[in-house]
């Protein structure tokens, strides 16, 4: 079982295991904010050629 | 397997189950991680802040690992000018500067209370600043320069140079004389630590490898997905 009580080292262990939470999570939101943003971006621009390319034939 | 890799159409086909598959497990192998490093017993010397190692070291290793990835990542950009590789390359950077700012945050929140100081300037912990270093300046030189093409050659050779740091920081604890211990787990003989110690290590440092393999399958992607990004503008300008 995990034990908390870790007395008066607890100043260090915990902002250690905080920054490693804090670190870690940022690596996870911003590669997944980036991979979403940029396909995001690349589908509108599909969707845009082939609205232009359809125009292009209907025309 | 890098062959296979090696073409973008097939990397996005694999990557796009492998990467949720990779995250999933490197999620349960966090959460098993902390539950055994936060139960061990306190080490006889060190007390309570042996919990720290479990954070630590694995971190400092992948600072190393993710660095070689990067340089290899750089080798293939350079000599075969393949975008993949490129890619990879630039992806990786910002995760291991993640992992060695955390290397050094959390080595420093360890050394006060077991050596009397938040930090000394002796050869692991300088060589490691120089390790951030060349992932600030990889990042940087990508920042700086508009020309792609240019920038990934000029970030790939100060990659392959930050090579030669990995060595150094490896073996200035027998180089010189610092404050640092000695290597524990990765020294000839086999790891000069306790069961106890050593599973909970070793399931962190599974962990953060499995999460390091996730992510950068992910940012890899999102390299991809902005080139295209960038192509279909270009083609839509001209």
């Amino acid at each position: 079982m995990p034990d908390f009580h870790v007395g008066p080292y607890g100043a260090y262990i915990w902002p250690a295991f905080a920054i490693t939470a804090a670190i870690l999570v940022w690596m996870v939101a911003d590669s997944l904010i980036r991979a979403a943003r940029w396909k995001a971006k690349a589908k509108a621009r599909e969707a845009e050629r082939a609205r232009k390319r359809e125009g292009k034939a209907a025309s | 397997m890098i062959a296979f890799l090696a073409n973008p159409a097939r990397f996005m086909a694999v990557s796009r189950w492998l990467a949720p598959l990779l995250g999933a497990a490197a999620a349960v192998l966090l959460a098993a991680g902390l539950w055994l490093g936060l139960s061990v017993p306190d080490d006889y010397q060190q007390g309570a802040t042996v919990r720290i190692m479990f954070i630590h070291v694995p971190a400092s290793i992948m600072a190393m690992g993710v660095y070689v990835c990067l340089g290899v990542a750089s080798f293939f950009g350079l000599v075969f000018r393949h975008s993949l590789a490129d890619a990879a390359a630039k992806a990786a950077a910002p995760l291991g500067a993640g992992f060695t700012v955390l290397a050094l945050a959390t080595g420093s929140l360890w050394g006060r209370p077991m050596w009397g100081t938040w930090w000394v300037w002796d050869a692991r912990l300088t060589s490691v600043v120089v390790e951030l270093l060349l992932y600030l300046g990889y990042m940087a030189i990508h920042a700086a320069i508009d020309d792609e093409a240019k920038a990934a050659r000029a970030a790939a050779i100060l990659a392959l140079i930050g090579l030669v740091n990995l060595p150094i920081i490896h073996y200035s604890v027998n180089w010189w004389n610092t404050l640092h211990q000695g290597s524990s787990l990765l020294k000839t003989g086999g790891p000069g630590l306790a069961p106890v110690y050593l599973a909970p290590l070793l399931v962190m440092l599974a962990a953060y490898a499995v999460l390091f393999g996730a992510l950068w399958l992910v940012r890899i992607r999102a390299e991809v997905w902005r080139k295209r990004a960038g192509a279909l503008a270009l083609a839509a300008a001209g």
